[in-house]
């Protein structure tokens, strides 16, 4: 009853905001344009909200462009030890019974019910109204609670020092970081660093946009083929979608 | 009958306690330091083991807290004059490892020094954010419980007090059990049968901590319990211990049974290394079968017997912890069912965990931080149970 | 009486504590115009950007005027390219005058966003 003036109030919203599109500058580079929508001083909107559909399909399983791309954009060191962070990786799943082998990256999955932000003690997990789930690290006491809520894996615990601060995001010890779908390139409307990366090997695997947005090429996308999404029992509702799983 | 001191060994021996207890906190604020300063990058954990050692030692003290109370419920809400003598020392042991299990889990945060944000910003769907009102809370309440014990002029209130004490405390071990069973993303946890566990675990290990204390206390007084009270204590005992055993048996049962979580099972009950030694040897053996049999076989139930009994079931509690909090992290969570998952980041594989030396050092310094505050506890102000002679034992 | 020699002894301690201490001199690096007066920034600094990190952290608010790498940018030191390294560096000289401890520089970068990587390497505190 209610529901429907508020449905079509987002509807509105989401069109006028977010209608603007992608726009393709050059091959495999996507410049989302909403900055007529969203002027940097103005606030991240609920209008949006930003996902990720990876095809497995495209992702080939000896490429690492998405984990290169993103160790750089951020400045993390090389993993080589458990300790050492990892915001998005390769996993190589092998089907029980049949033996069909898949590649994929995993990442925080950016859900709309994220338990890290439940979870976290003093709200420095939190959603932004775009839908980007982040840590404020001038908030985290480094309880450590949200890594062992998050069903993904997604999180990393800053175990040393940081010497390197010329990542994208500052990043410091005691703290715990993930994936932050590139917040600073999505509010200067380019998108995320593994998307980029994965588009210009030619893979494509990584479509990046504007889940509220039903125009969106997400959206259609979305809508044309079967997808699925990481620990759908739990329903939380993640912004990542997998199609080939 | 044991001779009392004189009052110049007691003296020294009381001096040599303080020393030992505060070399061994000194020890873990040393380790908590060097952590900081380092990262944990010194400690065992990890990106998938982010809880190690000390938080197997801040929830042991934590749990015990809640649980060396139970003599003082009896006492004050069911009115039991046996149980109410041993009611102060109980306050002062549940305020002793309630500091020490606080201690160790605030030093062990990425940034100790900004413990202060938790009080600033407050996320009211945490239940870690909770906990911080229920441990706090726990603190004023027994504060407030002691004041009616020793303050005569108070002893109206005692019954209120006491039943304050009683709720606050099951609401306490509820939430600390909630940690665990608010998360779905492990399979060891988010079970709804966790705070009930938790709620026994704590009246056997806080009884059995307690029985330890009270049998030094009273060694080192000279005095004997009254073997009608003993054999109630003990008999307290053996129900707590079994009734650990029934629900972490229905714990583990039910899980092998859905197939979804036979290969966990089967991880820390067969596979798992020291995660299975320590459940078999340290929890069933040395934590459950031990005592029972110190305690209820026909020529045991001596005051050796019951200490035994109560060591044990320390010893049980510290290897079912780490059975719990290390093995349910240890084995890989299960993203992709159906598949099986490889990758750089411990996907589909047990990680290794190994307790560091600073680890060890910080919760055993948290033990150190209980042991001084008890130590003084008892030297300073009449917590010595003290049961008037010839008093019948109420035989129920 | 008692209470005038106190104060007496309070102010002979202020002011014997700040004879002993001199004033920071600071290197202001590239310097010239703030983007408030500076008396303002002196006593206000932390304040402002307090205020717009948790706008840009929490809700998306970018391109204000009180950037913590804006201020890096123009008071960076010439001499080792940060605001921190000694008692002279903008940050550090005079947040070791008033003991008050910074932690911005665990995480956020000391060096100004224009840096070559090479001088990014060398010249750190």
């Amino acid at each position: 009853m209610s529901d429907q003036p508020d449905n079509g109030r987002r509807q509105f919203l989401s069109r006028g905001t977010a209608a603007t599109a992608a726009v393709a500058v050059a091959p495999g580079v996507l410049l989302y344009d909403f900055a007529r929508a969203r002027p940097p001083a103005e606030p991240a909107s609920s209008a949006v909200r930003w996902g990720l559909l990876i095809d497995t399909t495209r992702c080939d399983s000896g490429c690492d462009a998405c984990v290169s791309a993103c160790r750089e954009e951020n400045a993390l060191p090389l993993p080589l030890k458990p300790t050492d962070p990892q915001w998005i990786r390769k996993v190589e799943l092998t089907q029980e019974g049949t033996g069909r082998k898949v590649s994929l990256p995993m990442m925080c999955q950016h859900c709309a019910e994220p338990p890290c932000v439940d979870v976290c003690p003093t709200g420095a997990s939190f959603k932004r109204a775009d839908g980007i789930v982040l840590v404020d690290k001038h908030r985290c006491i480094g309880c450590r609670y949200c890594m062992m809520a998050c069903p993904y894996k997604a999180r990393s615990f800053v175990h040393e020092p940081v010497e390197d601060h010329s990542g994208a995001t500052p990043r410091g010890q005691g703290t715990v970081e993930s994936c932050t779908l590139c917040v600073h390139r999505v509010d200067e409307g380019r998108a995320p660093a593994c998307v980029d990366a994965c588009s210009r090997e030619g893979h494509r695997a990584l479509l990046f946009g504007n889940l509220n947005d039903p125009d969106s090429a997400i959206s259609q996308r979305l809508r044309s083929v079967a997808s699925v999404k990481l620990r759908a029992d739990l329903n939380l509702d993640p912004g990542l979608s997998y199609v080939g799983l | 009958m044991t001779t009392r001191l004189s009052p110049r060994t007691e003296l020294r021996n009381f001096a040599l306690l303080l020393a030992a207890g505060l070399l061994v906190a000194a020890l873990g604020l040393w380790a908590a330091h060097f952590m900081e300063s380092r990262g944990h990058i010194v400690t065992g954990m990890n990106n998938q083991v982010v809880w190690g050692l000390p938080h197997v030692f801040a929830i042991f003290m934590i749990v015990s807290a809640s649980g060396v109370l139970n003599v003082a419920s009896v006492g004050s809400v069911f009115g039991r004059a046996v149980y109410k003598a041993r009611a102060p020392l109980a306050g002062l042991l549940a305020m002793a490892l309630l500091a020490g299990g606080l201690a160790v889990l605030m030093l062990d945060l990425g940034r100790p020094d900004r413990v202060i944000v938790a009080a600033t910003h407050y996320n009211p769907t945490s239940v870690f954010a909770w906990n911080v009102l229920l441990y706090s809370g726990l603190f004023g309440t027994v504060a407030l419980y002691l004041w009616t014990l020793m303050d005569r002029t108070m002893g109206a209130w005692n019954k209120p007090a006491g039943f304050l004490v009683f709720l606050w405390r099951f609401v306490l071990t509820t939430g600390t059990g909630l940690i665990f069973a608010f998360l779905v993303a492990r399979q060891a946890y988010a079970s709804a049968l966790l705070p009930p566990l938790f709620i026994v675990l704590s009246l056997a290990w806080g009884h059995a901590i307690f029985l330890v204390v009270q049998h030094a206390m009273l060694r080192w007084n000279a005095m004997e319990l009254h073997p009608g009270i003993q054999k109630r204590l003990k008999n307290l005992l053996g129900v707590f211990v079994l009734s650990v055993l029934y629900l972490v048996a229905a714990y583990h049962l039910t899980n092998a049974y859905f197939a979804r979580q036979s290969a966990f099972e089967r991880y820390l009950l067969l596979d798992g290394g020291a995660v299975t030694a320590l459940f078999w040897l340290g929890y069933v053996g040395v934590g459950t079968l031990l005592p029972l049999a110190l305690i209820f076989l026909p020529k045991a139930g001596g005051q050796r017997c019951v200490l035994g009994a109560a060591l044990g079931v320390i010893v049980g509690a510290f290897s079912l912890l780490y059975v719990f909090i290390i093995g349910g992290q240890t084995y890989p969570l299960q993203i992709f069912p159906g598949y099986h998952a490889v990758s750089s980041f411990a996907d589909g594989a047990i990680t290794p965990y190994a307790p560091s030396l600073p680890e060890w050092a910080l919760g055993l310094g948290g033990l150190g931080i209980a042991f001084l505050i008890t130590l003084v506890g008892v030297r300073v102000l009449n917590f010595l149970p003290r049961d008037v002679p010839g008093q019948p034992v109420e035989s129920n | 009486m008692r209470r005038m020699a106190g104060l007496l002894l309070f102010l002979a301690a202020l002011t014997g504590a700040a004879a002993a201490v001199p004033m920071p001199e600071l290197d202001v690096g590239q310097g010239g115009h703030c983007v408030n007066d500076p008396q303002v920034m002196r006593q206000n600094h932390m304040k402002f950007l307090y205020q717009q990190r948790d706008e840009t952290v929490r809700l998306g608010i970018r391109g204000g005027k009180y950037s913590l790498a804006g201020c890096v940018d123009c008071h960076a030191s010439k001499v080792n390219h940060s605001v921190l390294g000694s008692d002279r560096n903008f940050c550090q000289g005079c947040h070791t005058y008033a003991a008050v401890k910074i932690d911005c520089f665990e995480c956020h970068s000391s060096k100004p966003r224009a840096l070559s990587a090479v001088q990014r390497e060398g010249g750190h505190p």
